[in-house]
């Protein structure tokens, strides 16, 4: 028989406590909070597939990001299609734009590349405050559907649907790290011309790096507007979602699967707790100010300091 | 039966207005070992290059002839080239820094064919760099330049290459450190029925595995030297190169 990694029982351990935490607690805040901090968790690990895997920073994941809560918009004003299936399209959307994006400037090295990736952003902003269908510049305000399967409210449905697409992501990201197609991408971001006459087929394993990242992203922004009920440009396609992506992987330590995760976790369960007790103003600065700290202090983020704390080499 | 054979032909080269290689032309005969001589700053890394595909030649041609089959390399990515079986050691050895030894060797045979090999070559290049079954946990980027090397070239070998270019394996390197690698280089080549094209500016330790050579001045072959004698007593080599 073979072994079942730890990996797995934490998971599943995890969607059970969600589950048990669905039909035990009832204060809907709670659902809320949970809800932003995993899914600022989902955008921090798709962010880091190709930020931190494969060396390529990107300053436009709150482009996906929105790109997938109007796919999802659209299509359930057009169509009135059911959640998984807006997930689903709009996973689809936004991996064919990390695609294409991908192919158009993968060629372009470091902060160009960002540049690019942030000019994408402002297009595909300009592209939604046009379009009139969905809501345009004045935005969109989105009835929640009166399903929520077994759950009490549909709240609690939303958080558990975005439990599963962390969880989802976390194991794709994991397996990417570990893989081989994962080493082919730790060479491309420690010398990428190496990586090539190493035989790396580098442009194909960026592309499937871009894409994924681009999947990730839009499925993170499906739910979106059935979560906040109105949806602006303005909101959603928010500069400190972006910030908020690099700045958590960035925190937890980006060469390993399992940062993200931690910084994610950390980061944004310090915002919540920040936006209720002190102000909701004073978030970006301390977000700011945590990755200063970690930039200058721990370069190599949360997972760094353990294993130097350890002893053992990375 | 196997052959393998490099023809390169007026090739021209250079990064922006700067032009490099005024009509180069070189060929490798099967399993020869030919040295590229000459200082710094005149063409031998680009020509390197330019074989590999990393620096896209302006006009010439480069042709790889395998198995009596005729292959133009112009056009192609360097990992095309290195399916091809052309592999490349490069000059300051480029490995990956964060990553193992053993996963930078890994990374040598990511493609298909060399990962069916994976298991002897791995063997094989442990064998002859017993340090680095030793150090196989290391990080890359943590050791001394001269097993940085070994990596450099195990890594090589382990894209299965009929080919082995070279590029400057002394740079950084203690004496007494060239002079080994030399003798490996020589020692793979034999065992591994390699044919070899050597950039070097190590004039000595280079014609020591040289079966011939080119000296390369100002992105021109100045001279061609038929034998390592022929390059040893030739007076371009002792005026351009040794500075006498």
């Amino acid at each position: 028989m073979k072994k079942i990694s730890p990996f797995w029982i934490v998971v599943v351990a995890v969607i059970i406590a969600g589950l048990v935490f669905t039909s035990t607690v009832k204060n809907e805040y709670y659902f809320n909070a949970a809800y932003v901090v995993l899914q600022a968790l989902l955008m921090a690990v798709a962010w880091n597939v190709l930020g931190g895997f494969t060396g390529y920073v990107n300053f436009g994941s709150a482009g996906f990001f929105a790109v997938g809560a109007y796919t999802a918009i659209a299509l359930d004003k057009a169509f009135g299609l059911p959640l998984p299936l807006l997930i689903l399209a709009s996973g689809t959307v936004c991996g064919l734009i990390g695609l294409a994006l991908g192919y158009l400037t993968l060629r372009l090295k470091g902060v160009y590349f960002a540049i690019a990736t942030l000019a994408m952003a402002i297009v595909f902003e300009t592209l939604v405050v046009n379009w009139a269908y969905v809501g345009g510049a004045k935005g969109a305000y989105i009835l929640t559907p009166d399903s929520h399967l077994w759950f009490d409210s549909y709240i609690q449905m939303l958080f558990m649907v975005m439990l599963l697409l962390a969880l989802a992501a976390i194991a794709v990201s994991r397996y990417l790290n570990s893989s081989r197609l994962g080493r082919g991408l730790a060479a491309i971001r420690d010398d990428e011309v190496a990586a090539e006459c190493a035989g790396v087929p580098t442009l194909r394993l960026k592309l499937i790096s871009a894409t994924v990242m681009g999947v990730m992203m839009g499925v993170a922004g499906a739910p979106y507007p059935f979560f906040v009920t109105f949806v602006d440009p303005v909101s959603a396609f928010n500069l400190f979602i972006a910030v908020n992506s690099i700045a958590m992987p960035m925190i937890g330590g980006t060469a390993h699967w399992i940062g993200p995760v931690i910084g994610a976790l950390l980061v944004g369960s310090l915002q919540e707790i920040i936006t209720v007790t002190v102000s909701s103003e004073l978030n970006i600065l301390f977000v700011g100010l945590m990755l200063v700290g970690f930039i200058t202090l721990a370069p190599q983020g949360i997972v760094g300091l353990v294993r130097k704390f350890r002893g053992r080499k990375p | 039966m196997a052959s393998s054979r490099l023809v390169v032909e007026g090739l021209e080269a250079g990064y922006g207005a700067v032009r490099v290689l005024h009509g180069v032309s070189i060929n490798v005969e099967h399993g020869e070992s030919v040295v590229l001589l000459g200082s710094n700053g005149n063409g031998k890394s680009t020509l390197i290059k330019c074989i590999m595909g990393i620096v896209p030649p302006t006009a010439g041609s480069i042709h790889f002839e395998r198995d009596g089959e005729r292959i133009n390399l112009a056009g192609k990515s360097p990992q095309e080239i290195v399916g091809l079986g052309i592999s490349l050691v490069p000059e300051g050895r480029r490995l990956f820094p964060a990553l193992s030894v053993e996963e930078n060797l890994l990374l040598g045979a990511y493609r298909a064919a060399a990962r069916a090999r994976l298991a002897e070559n791995l063997a094989f290049v442990f064998e002859v760099f017993p340090a680095l079954r030793e150090r196989r946990r290391q990080l890359a980027g943590s050791m001394s330049g001269g097993e940085q090397q070994m990596v450099a070239v195990a890594r090589a070998l382990m894209t299965e290459p009929r080919i082995l270019l070279i590029d400057e394996p002394s740079v950084g390197l203690a004496p007494i450190l060239v002079i080994r690698m030399i003798a490996k280089i020589k020692e793979l080549k034999e065992r591994r029925n390699l044919t070899v094209l050597m950039a070097e500016q190590n004039f000595n330790q280079a014609i020591k595995i040289a079966d011939r050579g080119y000296i390369i001045v100002h992105g021109e072959i100045a001279f061609e030297g038929r034998s390592a004698a022929d390059l040893k007593n030739n007076d371009l080599v002792k005026q351009y190169y040794l500075g006498l």
